[in-house]
C-alpha cells in the first residue's frame, strides 16, 4: 500500500520501534491512524489523526507448528500468505474470516492478520468453530503509552491472568497496536456438500437453516439469500435458478460429509432441497460468501446486522416495508449483511429504529465518507457500557492518541 | 505453614462489624446473611483446603438488585467484597479475607430461558454446570465445557476461571460458549454485557470478564450457547509402555487431521488408584493410558476408532481397546472423572494445572519426574493431553506444615517448567492465591501493570476478590 504513503505515514520495521513511535505521539498528543495494510480504513468514524502507524512492514511467522495447531504471525503478514502456509499443511483457519477487501475495493486476501482480529472478522464456520477472537490464544501489542505487552501465549488452554490478548480482538486499534499474534489452526476439511433449496422465503429459508443447525451433523455454515443476489454467484445453476438460495454445508472425512449431507436432504424434505454441489463446487460457492462478491460492484451502503436468528426474517421484513434492501443472511439469520440505496443516511435511521424494537445490533461497513460522517457508525450503547467502554479506553490509551474517535466520539 | 499471605486486614471496617450487619440486613432483606461462627465456618476455604479463613459474613443474595444493593453499600463504606459459587475452585479464588463480605450465588440457580430454535439459555449464575446440559437434554441438547466439578460447581464460578474440561478440545473452554452475562460493578452499577446474538457491539468485554477471577464484578445472570448432542459417541483404550510413546502417539493423531472430541492422558499411578476405586476396566500392566473418545454416527465412529488404531499401532500399544457398550463406556469415564476424588481418599495432593506445548509432552513428563522425586514426591499424572494441559497431582501430607511449603515449592518448580517449555502457569483452574506470586514467571512488570489496570477501569479502588491473582507487592494489588 506504498500508494498511500504520504508525509507523516510510518511503517516501522521493528516492534522497538514501533514502541518508541507510539510513546512519541504520546508524548506530543499525536493522534494516529493505526492500521495494518489500510484495506478497512474506510470503515468507521472519520478519524481526525496527525500521522498514520502501520504495522505493513511486520511481516513474518516466527512459529508454526502445525502438529500443536498454533500458528503465531507478525501483525503485518498478509492474510493471503497465512492461509497459503497453512494450506501447505492441509490446515486453515477454522473461522473462516470474512474478506471486507473487495467490497471495500481491495483484491482478497490483501488484509493482515492484525487488521482481521482488530475487527473480529468470521465467516460462515463461525456457527460450528466460533469467532476469530476465540482461536486468539496470545497477542504482543504496544498500548498507548509505549509499553510492549504480552498477553496469553501460544498453547491451547490459558487462564493465566487476565485474557488481554482476546479482548483487543475486535477493538478496531482503539486500544492497542497489535504486533504479533497467536492463534489456533485445524485441519482443513477434506470434503464439502452443500445442500440447497430454491425459492423459499426468508421466514422459511431460516426455519430450515435452524433447523438444519439443531442436528448433530456439525452443520458449518447456513445463508439465505434474496434472489437478487443469488444471481450475482459464479455458479450457473444458481445464478440462473431465479430464485432466493438457501444452502447449508456440511464438512468431515469423505464417508461422513455424504452421510451428514443425505441425512440433511431427509429431514429439510419439507423444504424440497433441489440441489446438492460437491467438494469443488462447494468451495467456490463458500469462497464467495466469504469475500462478500454479491455486494462487491453495486457500491451500495452495507450493513453488517447481528440478531437472533429466529427474528431475523421479522427484522428484514419490517425494514423492507421502509427502505430497498438486499439481504444476505449467515449464521442461520443471527447475522444479516444488508445493501441499501444510496440515500443520505445510508438507512441508518430506519435500520437503528427497527434494532430498537427487534433487538440486535448494526455496524456501517461501506459508505461514502459523507454519510459516515454525520452518523453512528458502530452501534451506540447503553451508559453504563459506554461508561465502562471509556475507563477500558483510559486504561489502555490515557492520552486517546490510538485511532481517536473511530468506533465512538471521545473513545 | 507456607508463605502465601494475605493483605493485612482492615482493623477500623472490624470493628464496626456489627453495624455493616444491621445494614446489610436491611438492604437485602431476601438474603440469607450467616453470621454466626458455625455458619461461616462452611465458608472460610474452597477446593485448595490449605488455607482457609473466617469472613466477616456471608450474604446469599436471591436478586441481581439485591447484589447491586449489597455491592453499592460495600464500595460506599469501601467494605471488600469475595463472590463466589460452589466454591471449587483449586487455585483459592474464593478464598475469604478477614475483613470481607462474602457474596455467594448459589440461591440463584434458575434457569431464566431455555430458546432451543436459537441455541441459547440465559440462567441465573448459581445455577451448577450439569443443571444447565439437564435442562437442554429433553432436545437433546448440552453446554459443552465440562470441568471434573460439574456437578457441583456454578455457572458463574465458571464463568470467573474460564473453566475448561475433558471435551473442550473440540468443544472449547467457557469464553467460547458464553453469549452474554448480566454483571454488577462494585458500584452497584448493573450493566447487560452481551447477549443471545452470536457477537456482541464495543469491546469485547466477556473476553476480559470470562477468566477474571471475580475481580471485575459479580455476574447474577449468564447467557449459553447449547450444542446439539451427537449421534452417538465412543471412547477407546490406548496403553503403553512409556509416558514418552504416549505422548508422541497424542502428537501423531492430531497432526494426521483428526481432533477427537476428549484425549486424555493417565499414568501408571494414576491408573491403578482409579481402577480400584471405580473398577473403571482399565489395563493396570502398562506405564501409560490414552482414552481418546470420538463421535458421530455408528458407522462414523467405527471409521474414525479405526483410523486412531491405524495410527497408534505405530507406537506398539500394549492395549488397544475399543468400547463394545455404552455401559462400557460410562464405566471407562466414571473412573476418569472420579480420578482426583479416588487420590483424594489416598493422600492429600496438590494438583498443578500447567500447560505446555504439545510436542514438549514426553519432555515435560520425564522432567516432572524428576522434580518430584527430588522433592520426595510420589506423583499422578491425569490430564487433558490433546491441549497440553497439565494435572500432575502431588501426593503429600497437608497436616505436616514442612510438607505443605515443600510441596509449594515442587509445584513451583514445576510450573517454571511449563513456562520455559513455552507454556503457561495454568490452563484452567485460575490463578487465585496459589500462583499470585509467580506470575512473574510468565508476564514482565508491563504486561501485569496493563492486567491491573483494566482491574482498576471496572473496580477502581480494588474492593472486589483483592489479594488474588496479582503478585501481593504489585502496585495496586492491595
Amino acid at each position: 500500500m506504498t500508494g498511500h504513503m504520504r508525509v507523516g505515514f510510518h511503517a516501522p520495521d521493528t516492534v522497538e520501534e514501533l514502541a518508541y513511535l507510539v510513546a512519541e505521539a504520546a508524548d506530543t498528543r499525536t493522534p494516529l491512524e493505526v492500521m495494518g495494510r489500510g484495506t478497512k480504513r474506510e470503515v468507521g468514524r472519520l478519524v481526525q489523526h496527525g500521522a498514520v502507524l502501520s504495522t505493513e512492514n511486520l511481516v513474518g511467522v516466527p512459529i508454526y507448528e502445525p502438529s500443536e495447531l498454533v500458528v503465531v504471525a507478525m501483525a503485518g503478514t498478509p492474510l493471503a500468505q497465512i492461509e497459503q502456509l497453512l494450506a501447505e499443511n492441509e490446515q486453515e483457519l477454522p473461522f473462516e474470516p470474512v474478506d471486507l477487501g473487495p467490497v471495500l475495493g481491495f483484491g482478497p486476501g490483501q488484509a493482515t492478520v492484525g487488521g482481521m482480529i482488530a475487527a473480529n472478522l468470521s465467516g460462515s464456520r463461525r456457527i460450528l468453530s466460533g469467532a476469530a477472537r476465540d482461536h486468539v490464544l496470545g497477542v504482543q501489542a504496544v498500548n498507548g503509552r509505549g509499553d510492549t505487552i504480552r498477553s496469553g501465549g501460544r498453547v491451547m488452554k490459558n487462564v493465566t491472568g487476565y485474557d488481554l490478548a482476546r479482548g483487543l480482538a475486535g477493538s478496531w486499534g482503539t486500544l492497542a497496536v497489535m504486533t504479533e499474534i497467536a492463534l489456533k489452526v485445524l485441519p482443513a476439511q477434506r470434503e464439502v456438500r452443500t445442500v440447497l433449496c430454491f425459492g423459499l422465503a426468508d421466514l422459511n429459508g431460516v426455519e430450515a437453516l435452524c433447523l438444519a443447525l439443531g442436528t448433530p451433523f456439525e452443520v458449518s455454515g447456513t445463508v439465505h439469500l434474496h434472489a437478487g443476489l443469488a444471481e450475482r454467484f459464479s455458479d450457473q445453476e444458481i445464478a440462473n435458478a431465479g430464485a432466493s438460495v438457501t444452502a447449508i454445508r456440511v464438512e468431515n472425512f469423505p464417508a461422513s460429509a455424504r452421510y451428514r449431507s443425505s441425512r440433511l436432504k431427509q429431514m429439510l424434505q419439507a423444504y424440497a432441497p433441489a440441489l446438492e454441489l460437491d467438494t469443488l463446487r462447494s468451495r467456490i460457492f463458500w469462497n464467495e460468501v466469504r469475500g462478500l462478491a454479491m455486494f462487491e460492484k453495486s457500491g451500495r451502503p452495507l450493513w453488517r446486522i447481528s440478531t437472533l436468528p429466529s427474528t431475523a426474517p421479522k427484522l428484514v421484513a419490517s425494514l423492507a416495508r421502509k427502505i430497498d434492501v438486499r439481504v444476505l443472511y449467515d449464521w442461520s439469520g443471527g447475522l444479516i449483511w444488508l445493501e441499501t440505496p444510496p440515500i443520505s443516511d445510508a438507512g441508518a435511521v430506519e435500520i437503528r429504529r427497527t434494532l430498537a424494537e427487534f433487538g440486535g445490533h448494526a455496524t456501517l461497513i461501506r459508505a461514502e465518507s459523507q454519510a459516515r460522517a454525520g452518523i453512528d457508525v458502530f452501534q451506540p450503547l447503553d451508559p453504563p457500557l459506554m461508561a465502562l467502554t471509556a475507563a477500558l479506553k483510559q486504561a489502555f490509551d490515557p492520552v486517546g492518541i490510538l485511532n481517536p474517535g473511530r468506533m465512538y466520539a471521545g473513545i | 505453614m507456607s508463605q502465601l499471605s494475605m493483605p493485612s486486614p482492615d482493623l477500623a471496617i472490624l470493628q464496626r462489624r456489627a453495624d455493616i450487619l444491621r445494614q446489610l440486613k436491611k438492604l437485602a432483606p431476601g438474603a440469607t446473611l450467616i453470621t454466626d461462627q458455625e455458619g461461616r465456618r462452611t465458608f472460610e476455604t474452597d477446593a485448595l483446603t490449605a488455607y482457609r479463613c473466617l469472613p466477616m459474613a456471608v450474604v446469599l443474595p436471591e436478586s441481581t438488585e439485591e447484589v447491586s444493593a449489597i455491592l453499592r453499600f460495600c464500595h460506599e463504606n469501601h467494605i471488600k467484597v469475595v463472590p463466589r459459587g460452589a466454591g471449587t475452585s483449586l487455585a483459592g479464588g474464593a478464598l475469604p479475607l478477614e475483613d470481607a463480605i462474602v457474596l455467594c450465588l448459589t440461591r440463584m440457580s434458575k434457569v431464566l430461558s431455555l430458546d432451543l430454535v436459537n441455541r441459547v439459555a440465559r440462567v441465573e449464575a448459581g445455577i451448577t454446570n450439569s443443571a444447565i446440559t439437564e435442562a437442554g437434554a429433553g432436545g437433546g441438547f448440552f453446554y459443552a465445557p465440562d470441568p471434573s466439578s460439574q456437578i457441583a460447581c456454578t455457572v458463574g464460578g465458571n464463568v470467573a476461571t474460564n473453566s475448561g474440561g475433558a471435551h473442550c478440545l473440540k468443544y472449547g473452554v467457557t469464553t467460547n460458549n458464553v453469549l452474554g452475562v448480566r454483571m454488577v460493578l462494585m458500584n452497584g452499577e448493573i450493566v447487560d454485557i452481551g447477549g443471545p446474538s452470536l457477537d456482541a457491539p464495543g469491546y469485547d468485554f466477556l473476553a476480559l470478564i470470562v477468566g477474571s477471577e471475580g475481580q471485575l464484578g459479580v455476574v447474577t445472570e449468564v447467557t449459553v450457547r447449547l450444542i446439539k448432542a451427537a449421534e452417538g459417541a465412543r471412547p477407546m483404550l490406548l496403553g503403553f509402555d512409556s509416558n514418552e510413546t504416549a505422548g508422541a502417539c497424542v502428537a501423531a493423531i492430531i497432526a494426521a487431521g483428526i481432533i477427537p472430541v476428549a484425549l486424555e492422558f493417565m499414568d501408571r499411578p494414576a491408573i491403578h488408584v482409579c481402577e480400584h476405586f471405580v473398577s473403571a476396566g482399565y489395563p493396570l500392566d502398562v506405564e501409560a493410558l490414552l482414552i481418546v473418545e470420538v463421535q458421530g454416527s455408528e458407522d462414523e465412529i467405527d471409521t474414525l476408532l479405526e483410523k486412531i488404531a491405524e495410527i497408534a499401532a505405530d507406537f506398539h500399544p500394549l492395549v488397544m481397546r475399543r468400547s463394545q457398550s455404552a455401559e462400557e463406556s460410562a464405566k471407562i469415564w466414571k473412573g476418569r472423572k472420579a480420578a482426583f476424588g479416588a487420590i483424594g481418599q489416598l493422600s492429600d495432593y496438590y494438583c498443578m494445572d500447567g500447560v505446555i506445548p504439545l510436542s514438549k509432552l514426553p519432555k515435560a513428563l520425564d522432567e516432572i519426574g524428576w522434580i518430584c522425586r527430588r522433592y520426595r514426591f510420589d506423583v499422578a499424572n491425569i490430564f487433558h493431553a490433546g491441549d497440553g494441559n497439565l494435572h500432575p497431582l502431588i501426593l503429600y501430607n497437608a497436616n505436616d506444615p514442612l510438607q505443605l511449603e515443600r510441596v509449594e515449592l515442587c509445584g513451583a518448580e514445576i510450573l517454571k517448567l511449563c513456562i520455559e517449555l513455552g507454556g503457561c502457569l495454568t490452563g484452567e483452574h485460575g490463578v487465585g492465591i496459589e500462583k499470585r506470586e509467580l506470575m512473574r514467571l510468565q508476564y514482565t512488570d508491563a504486561d501485569l501493570e496493563q492486567q491491573m489496570r483494566v482491574k482498576a477501569a471496572f473496580d477502581p479502588d480494588w474492593l472486589l476478590n483483592p489479594g488474588k491473582v496479582f503478585p501481593l507487592e504489585a502496585r495496586g494489588a492491595q
